[in-house]
This record gives structure tokens, C-alpha cells and sequence, in this order.
């Protein structure tokens, strides 16, 4: 497999943190790490700060969880610490299955060490001896780099025992995941190190205070951990200094889709959309027009043009309609019907929901279906309200995460796009010419040369026409089987 | 579980011993039990699942459960040459269906299916993380990006150069 592609240029606004070291370092050589300052950060808190202390330093430089839901990191942690255990467990979430997001990806294949040395300072904070990354199957080549970067640090003396001679413990080791979106969340990733099914549970109680084994647990996101050794190095106050008044630092986004430049970027939070898609993604693709980005995967929604000039951070993303999630930023132009990507991030719930709560084992599938009839023609003005109804329960009573910001693409489809549903159910039409159940086979004039191969391939003798003279489909009759269109060599029929 | 029984050989069952050993028959180590079974025999039978709950102490119902939960493990065996296209999003919009429709049409068969040669199995898969990369084909560990329906064909040759 290919290495995730970094944008070759970075470009202004850009500030690199936890990406600081990708693409710049050999990442299966410790010491060209340690040259980058690398383990620097662990020695100095070890050696002079109290894990109280420490901790304060990461509350006070305001980072929040960059999995999705923002909560404040430093929080975390104190919380695990305050949790007297004979152990404790430090876990980083590498379980990256946001479609269209691979910033995790990056990291560990780029920059794995900062990963563990971030992990090694979680487990001094909280009191912790041993670590899990816990990742994807399908990331061969960041599992190579992970145990390369754990034998060399403990070959090192950065993990083992008595870390630096100080008399702290602490070793890493990896659990595979095995494609399972909802493993994302945390309870049932937990579950899933447990060698069980990866079905979550109710919190609280925490996994600060009950994580794995029943042990207080501390788990963060791969992007999370890997701005820590920055911030110990650079203090609190310059990380606070970078982002808006509630989202500090900055945040990596997975930028593709229908934009010219496609990658991975790192801009400070603030930034706005525009500025993203049209001066870092340099603008959408063969001049079409800008329709709506997609932020925060499956769990989140579209923005609009209305939205490109509000500065990202996790509160007014949220504010939109969508969310920050783990940073995946899809960008949509004028051919992407909005109906038919609604249908796509359901189809990619209902797959993905464990099963263990009704409303978002059924409910989601329901939802999955009236989609399914509006595009394909079936829809009937009140399936828009039952849409919206039963997307409203969904999120109210789904047991985890997943369930519960499952319907958010519909209802953002449906706050910004209302219009394209309605077209769909009363005029029966996709403007964007995506459904096809909706689009009709026409023929040419210009083209058509009546060669009769498309009278020929009709299956249901639709078409008439003399030979050598122009060619009609009678509509009553087609059943958009597109023999035709395949048959013909002269680009004379077409579907719209 | 499957109608279809197998008999396991000798050094079948030895191996998948010597993995549940090499975990220390550990119940929480199932998955990763199950990674390495599924490396070692391409796939899941019935069977293999069975030998590892007794070795684990656990029911087979248990280990089955765990097998079905993810969609990394698989219960058929996959084709010599495993194809999967990425349904993800950044490949979705950038037309992923239309070549996953190519492959279909071209190898006449459907999703999750496995061709009775053995040769070709068909999947999607949600994401590699090569989203830059859009349209993503995988076939084994060989990555093919930016996939056109007219690529298909050669895609399919390189691994079949006699034709269908």
C-alpha cells in the first residue's frame, strides 16, 4: 500500500504539529526522532514535574480530544489519576474508520515514536505501566512502523523499566482491530482488546474509572497524543496562543473529494472553510460549482456556502449542523446528488451499527429505505417528515455514539438541501443526474446516424426508427435497462 | 455453521495448537488468535473456529459471535486474487461505483462472491486511508488509484493474461 499523501507544498496558514515530523524523518530510525527533539519532552517531565503538575500543563494548553468529540484532554487524564488502582491502562485509539479520513494513518506510518512517547507521559500522569495501541488490521505498513519504533525506544531505555533511571515503568503493546467502525468508541474498543465483540456499554461508569479489565483506562485518539511532546516542550501558554477561545492548537484535516489538491492539512483552529477548500485545496475541479463540504464522517453533515466564512472549531461546526469528528472534509461540487449521499453514510451505518440497540439497529435501516424509495422515484411528500421524525428519535435514545449522530447527514441534507428533496419526490427528478431511476434515456438527434443497433439491443422494443433516420425512445415503454446506451457507437444516447 | 464440512489434517490442527499456545490460551486474545488462523488458512471454516474454542475454554457459539462481529474475518474462502474496492467516502464521490459496476459486469459476478475457479473474489471495503489516491482498487496487496471504469479491464488481465 501506498504512504497517505501529504500535500508536496505546504501552503500559508498552514502550522504543523502533529504532523510536525511526517514526511521530514526517517520514522524507523529513532535517532533521527530524538534529533527533532524527540523524547526530550519525557525526560524533562519525568525528571521535573509531579504527574499533578504535568497534568495541569496539558489542561492549562486547552487541548481537546481530536477523535470527535472534542473533550478536554487534560480533564481526562486528571480523572484517571484521581482513580486509585493497582493498575491502570494508557490506550490510544488507531482504529481510524472514518471514511476519508488517514491523518492516525499518517502519523504512525510517519512519526510513530511521538505516538509512544506521548503514551509514556499519559502513563506517568495517570499512573500507569502499560500501554495499548489498539489498531486497524487494515494498516499494514503502521503496524510494521509501531513495533520498530517500540523495540528501538525500549532498546533506548525510553520504554521498560525505570524509564530515564527514574524508577518508571512503562511498555507498550498493540491489539489489532478487525474492521469494525464502532470500535471507534471508546467503551467498545474496549471491549474489543477484551477479545469480545465490540458492542458498547452505558456510561458512565467511565473508562476512567472502569476501562479495560474492569481498570481505570485513559484512552485518546493517534492525532491527541501526538501534539503532547509539543506542548511540554513549548508550554502551555504558546499551544493556547494557536485556535480560537475554545479550541486551541490546531487540527489536521483529510482534504478530498471534488477539490484540486488533495491531502492531508494542518491548520490552525479558526481557519475558515473557504480558506481551506479554495486557497489550500486550490479550488474545485474542472470549474464546477462548490456545493457542500462534508465534515466528521458518517457522524456528521454537509455545510454549505453559507457556512465557508464561519471559522472551524468544534463549537461552531457543531453549531452548523455538523461536527468536528476525526477530520475527514469531502468536498462536493455540483454533480453530487445530496439525496444520494445521505443514502451513502446510512448504507454505511446500518453496515456498520453492532446491533445491540434497537433504535439504531432498526431505526437506521428504516431510515436507509425511505432513502432508498425517495431516489429511486417511490417517495411521497409525508416520507419527508418521517425522515425527519424518525431521525429525531435515533439521536435521542441510541446507546452510543454511533446511533446517535448517525442521522446527522440526513438532517443537514435536509436543513440545507430541502429543495433537492422535494424535486425528488414531487417532480421525480435528480438534478444532479445521480439517480438514475429518475433519469430517462433520450436519443441525440445530432448523433444518432440509424445504425439500428439500439432498436436492436431494446430488450422491450422501445425505440423506433427507420435505418439511416433518426431514432426515438418511446418513455412509456423503457425500462432504463441502458442496453442502448451501451450499444451505440456514435455517443447518441443519453441519460438525463 | 456451514453445511459443508471439512476434515482438518493433522498439521492443520497442530498449527492452529501451536497459535493458541504462542497466546497462552489466553480468552482475551481471541482476536488476535483469529488474525493469525485467518492468515495461516485464508479464511474462518467452521471447523478452525470450533478447535479454537476448545483450546481457549470458551464456547464456539462465543468465537463465532466474535467472527461475524468483524468484517475482517471470513467464514468463505477469499479468491487467489482478492479484489476490493474502496467504498469510502472520498472514493464514493469521485465515482467508485461506477468501477465497482466495471468489475461486476466484466468478472459476471456479484459482491462477497467468489468465483468458481477460485480465482477472483469481489469485496468493498470502507477506506484504506489513500483518499488522495480516489477511485481505490486493491487486488491482494497491490493498490491501483485513481480508477477509471476503462482501467478495469487491464487490472483484470494483469492477473488473468489468457482473458475470462
Amino acid at each position: 500500500m501506498p504512504e497517505a499523501t501529504l500535500l508536496a507544498n505546504p501552503v500559508k496558514k498552514q502550522i504543523r504539529i502533529a504532523l510536525r515530523n511526517c514526511g521530514v524523518i526517517n520514522p524507523e530510525t529513532i535517532d533521527e526522532y530524538i534529533g527533532k527533539d524527540g523524547y526530550f519532552a519525557l525526560g524533562k517531565v519525568l525528571t521535573g514535574l509531579t504527574p499533578a503538575e504535568a497534568i495541569k500543563v496539558i489542561k492549562d494548553s486547552g487541548i481537546r480530544g481530536r477523535g470527535g468529540a472534542g473533550f478536554p484532554t487534560g480533564l481526562k487524564w486528571e480523572f484517571a489519576s484521581k482513580n486509585n488502582s493497582d493498575q491502570k491502562y494508557v490506550v490510544c485509539n488507531a482504529d481510524e474508520g472514518d471514511p476519508g479520513a488517514f491523518m492516525d494513518r499518517s502519523i504512525l506510518e510517519g512519526d510513530p515514536h511521538s505516538v509512544l512517547e506521548a503514551m509514556a507521559l499519559c502513563g506517568y500522569c495517570i499512573g500507569a505501566n502499560t500501554g495499548y495501541i489498539y489498531i486497524r488490521a487494515e494498516y499494514p505498513l503502521a503496524i510494521e512502523r509501531l513495533k520498530i519504533a517500540i523495540s528501538q525506544a525500549r532498546e533506548y531505555g525510553f520504554l521498560g523499566n525505570s524509564v530515564f533511571g527514574t524508577g518508571f515503568d512503562f511498555d507498550i503493546h498493540l491489539k489489532y482491530g478487525a474492521g469494525a467502525f464502532v470500535c471507534g468508541e471508546e467503551t467498545s474498543l474496549i471491549h474489543s482488546m477484551e477479545g469480545l465483540r465490540g458492542e458498547p456499554t452505558l456510561k458512565p461508569p467511565f473508562p476512567a474509572e472502569s476501562g479495560y479489565l474492569g481498570k481505570p483506562t485513559n484512552v485518546n485518539n493517534v492525532e491527541t497524543y501526538a501534539n503532547i511532546p509539543v506542548i511540554f516542550l513549548k508550554g502551555a501558554a504558546w499551544f493556547s496562543g494557536i485556535g480560537t477561545e475554545k479550541s486551541k492548537g490546531t487540527k489536521v484535516f483529510a482534504l478530498a473529494g471534488k477539490v484540486n489538491n488533495v491531502g492531508l492539512i494542518e491548520v490552525p483552529m479558526g481557519v475558515t472553510l473557504r480558506e481551506v477548500i479554495y486557497e489550500i485545496g486550490g479550488g474545485i475541479r474542472d470549474g464546477k460549482a462548490f456545493k457542500a463540504v462534508q465534515t466528521g464522517g458518517p457522524s456528521g453533515g454537509c455545510l454549505t456556502e453559507k457556512d465557508l466564512d464561519i471559522p472551524i472549531d468544534y463549537e461552531n461546526l457543531i453549531a452548523c449542523g455538523s461536527m468536528m469528528g476525526s477530520g475527514g472534509m469531502i468536498v462536493m461540487d455540483e454533480d453530487d446528488c445530496m439525496v444520494s449521499i445521505a443514502k451513502f453514510f446510512l448504507d454505511f451505518s446500518v453496515e456498520e451499527s453492532c446491533g445491540k440497540c434497537s433504535p439504531c439497529r432498526i431505526g437506521n435501516k428504516r431510515l436507509y429505505e425511505l432513502l432508498e424509495r425517495i431516489c429511486t422515484g417511490k417517495g411521497e411528500m409525508k416520507d419527508i417528515d418521517r425522515l425527519r421524525n424518525l431521525s429525531e428519535v435515533i439521536k435521542d435514545t441510541s446507546l452510543c455514539g454511533l446511533g446517535q449522530s448517525s442521522p446527522n447527514p440526513v438532517l443537514s441534507t435536509l436543513d440545507n438541501f430541502y429543495h433537492e428533496y422535494i424535486s425528488h419526490v414531487e417532480d421525480k427528478k435528480c438534478t444532479a443526474g445521480v439517480c438514475r431511476d429518475l433519469m430517462e434515456y433520450f436519443i441525440v438527434e445530432d448523433n444518432c446516424v440509424g445504425c439500428t443497433a439500439c432498436a436492436r439491443a431494446c430488450p422491450v422494443g422501445a425505440i423506433t426508427g427507420e435505418r439511416k433516420e433518426i431514432h426515438l425512445i418511446n418513455l412509456e415503454i423503457c425500462i432504463k435497462c441502458g442496453a442502448c446506451m451501451e450499444k451505440c457507437k456514435f455517443d447518441a444516447v443519453i441519460l438525463k | 455453521m456451514s453445511s459443508v464440512k471439512i476434515e482438518l489434517r493433522k498439521d492443520q490442527t497442530d498449527k492452529i495448537h501451536t497459535i493458541c499456545d504462542s497466546f497462552g490460551n489466553q480468552e482475551g486474545e481471541l482476536i488476535n488468535v483469529l488474525h493469525k488462523s485467518q492468515e495461516t488458512f485464508g479464511y474462518l471454516p467452521a471447523e478452525v473456529q470450533e478447535l479454537i474454542a476448545e483450546k481457549l475454554e470458551i464456547s464456539a457459539a462465543k468465537v463465532y459471535g466474535v467472527v461475524t462481529f468483524y468484517s475482517f474475518f471470513s467464514m468463505t474462502p477469499k479468491g487467489e486474487f482478492p479484489i476490493s474496492i474502496c467504498t469510502g467516502t472520498a472514493c464514493y464521490v469521485r465515482g467508485a461505483e461506477t468501477v465497482l459496476n466495471e468489475f461486476k459486469k466484466q468478472l459476471e459476478m456479484e459482491v462477497g462472491e467468489t468465483r468458481t475457479d477460485g480465482k477472483f473474489s469481489l469485496s468493498c471495503l470502507r477506506c484504506v486511508g489513500a483518499c488522495g489516491l480516489a477511485p481505490v482498487v486493491q487486488v491482494g496487496d497491490k493498490t491501483y488509484g485513481r480508477v477509471a471504469p476503462d482501467d478495469v479491464k487491464g487490472i483484470i488481465e494483469e492477473y488473468l493474461p489468457a482473458g475470462l
